[in-house]
């Protein structure tokens, strides 16, 4: 855990805070060579939203997809440095990745529903890991819908196609999917990018009241939403930690430069 | 202003021109499959009997049924099924799904391309010295059904890879990203989805194992062989080997007696497709992606 303290002293974060991840001098190679990322630390507290914002192709996916290690998938030719979540390295071989996954959620930009009922896709994960109780998985699809606030919309069409629900519903019961696995972290990629300005607020409205009982790592799709929903901030820049705070601090007095001509909007 | 409207109007001469010829081209492939089917109907129809396809030949073939033929290919076509169908989509799981691209993979990608590509007779060359001699199965339903299967084999690799591969691959990462093994992966949502596209694969790779004469010719077929097989390891009589024999090899056969045994066969081997029809537009109206 010394590393874990190391990692804690690169960004000003309040130290009494509980880290959930602790990311120590992470980088990635990608064997195309586009999106990296170069010796990043940072610490994400418990039951706050992170927010990772910055240009596109920064690595602020790349940074996501490690946190739960769907990163394995894909072309990955180099990867050093060490994720810590609750103290252990989930980048270390012997981790079984199935259960990390089940731990650490992840909804993605586009929503994808499986080609099943709203009802399948949420009992879908939890049936994978092995749960068989017609009541629990009952349970789990009311409560996980209420939470995603998508209950009151489709409680009365369980067994339709969840494709046939709009744009906006389908992200909800993504985001309801991964709840319904009671995780403790749950990354979200951009997950309002392709929704009108009402589903956005909801989605919004969710995570301000879920917050309380998960670790958030948001990457949002504008600045404009990085300083609605940010607890604290990171600005990612060309795969590197450009500048990491309270989100207050950052959207109103940036320290460094090239943070301050992202948020105003002079570039990006 | 003048220029442009006979510009427009040559444009579109030119392109009712095109129309028209692609349209004849569509109705020109069309055509033969109508003859065909409309000429052997009207002349096999009237040998359709229930004596014919529930009786046993008689008079060197020349009257009585074809019960042995139908039969032997029914048993032919489920042996290859048998065979086939868990060897074909097994392999084209591993090569969709988890086979790295490497040369190795590469070269069994080719190999199985060759594969369709060699001459049906060869098979049955093949499979008479592998299968009825070397192995010593002689002439039997289990070397057919075995040299039809291998036939068949890349018939049902190639459209079940390609079916699986159409499966859009966000299904897999969201699946994965829900805790999915990459098994759990494959068996509850990819092989659904693809199960249409299989089916079709499998049911036109069938059909085809049950229209072949060469691969059967020397490995399992019975010139005349009046009786039901008991076992496997029996010869059979089957119906495109009977079709040829009797269209070619028996003097004084009634041309009727021909084209029945034709309109059977070609009956047997349409409504197999006409079930792949079904199954695929079924799938198409159902389809979520």
């Amino acid at each position: 855990m010394v590393s874990s303290a190391e990692a804690r002293q690169h960004s000003s974060l309040p130290q009494e805070i509980k880290n959930k991840i602790v990311i120590e001098e992470l980088s990635v190679g990608y064997s195309d060579g586009t999106e990296s990322l170069r010796d990043v630390s940072l610490a994400i507290p418990d039951h706050a939203i992170t927010v990772l914002f910055g240009p596109a192709g920064g690595g602020k996916s790349t940074l996501l997809r490690t946190m739960n290690r769907l990163n394995d998938l894909a072309d990955v030719i180099s990867l050093s440095g060490h994720v810590w979540i609750d103290g252990v390295d989930i980048l270390d071989p012997s981790v079984d990745v199935i259960s990390l996954r089940r731990r650490v959620g992840i909804v993605f930009t586009q929503p994808v529903v499986l080609p099943m009922t709203i009802r399948q896709n949420l009992t879908y994960g939890l049936e994978l890991a092995g749960e068989r109780s017609r009541s629990r998985l009952e349970e789990a699809v009311e409560q996980s819908l209420r939470a995603a606030a998508l209950w009151e919309e489709v409680s009365d069409r369980l067994d339709d196609p969840a494709i046939a629900l709009s744009g906006g519903q389908q992200q909800r019961l993504c985001l309801a999917r991964v709840l319904a696995l009671e995780p403790e972290v749950i990354l979200l990629d951009e997950p309002t990018s392709g929704l009108d300005p009402i589903s956005t607020g909801k989605v919004e409205a969710s995570l301000q009241e879920l917050k309380e009982h998960y670790t958030f790592v948001l990457v949002p799709h504008s600045v404009q939403q990085a300083a609605r929903t940010a607890d604290y901030a990171a600005f990612i820049l060309d795969g590197q930690l450009i500048e990491y705070a309270p989100g207050k601090q950052i959207f109103t007095n940036p320290q460094d430069q090239r943070t301050e001509d992202y948020v105003e909007g002079r570039f990006g | 202003m003048r220029r442009l409207r006979t510009a427009s109007e040559r444009n579109k001469l030119t392109q009712n021109i095109g129309f028209t010829g692609l349209r004849l081209a569509a109705l020109i492939t069309v055509v033969p499959i109508v003859l065909v089917v409309v000429y052997i109907f009207w002349q096999g129809s009237p040998a359709i009997s229930w004596e014919f396809i529930s009786g046993f030949p008689r008079e060197g073939m020349r009257a009585g049924g074809i019960l042995p033929a139908i039969v032997g290919t029914f048993w032919l076509t489920l042996g290859t099924g048998i065979i086939a169908v868990p060897l074909g989509i097994g392999a084209a799981i591993y090569l969709a799904e988890y086979a790295p691209d490497t040369n190795w993979t590469r070269a069994i990608r080719i190999a199985i391309i060759n594969l369709a590509g060699i001459p049906s007779v060869v098979y049955g060359l093949f499979g008479l010295g592998l299968f009825v001699l070397f192995l010593q199965f002689g002439t039997s339903i289990v070397a057919g059904s075995l040299t039809l299967a291998i036939m068949t084999l890349p018939v049902i690799i190639s459209t079940t890879e390609e079916a699986l591969r159409a499966v859009p691959n966000s299904f897999r990462v969201v699946s994965i990203s829900l805790g999915g093994s990459k098994w759990q992966t494959i068996r509850r949502v990819v092989i659904p989805q693809a199960l249409p596209g299989i089916l079709t694969g499998v049911i036109l790779g069938l059909e085809r194992a049950a229209g072949e004469t060469a691969p059967i010719l020397f490995t399992v077929a019975a010139f005349f062989l009046p009786r039901l097989p008991t076992s496997i390891f029996d010869a059979t009589m089957a119906l495109p080997y009977h079709l040829f024999v009797i269209s070619t090899q028996v003097p004084g056969m009634p041309v009727q007696i021909q084209y029945g045994t034709a309109v059977v066969l070609l009956t047997f081997v349409l409504s197999m497709n006409t079930v792949a029809a079904v199954i695929r537009s079924r799938a198409r109206a159902r389809r979520q992606w």
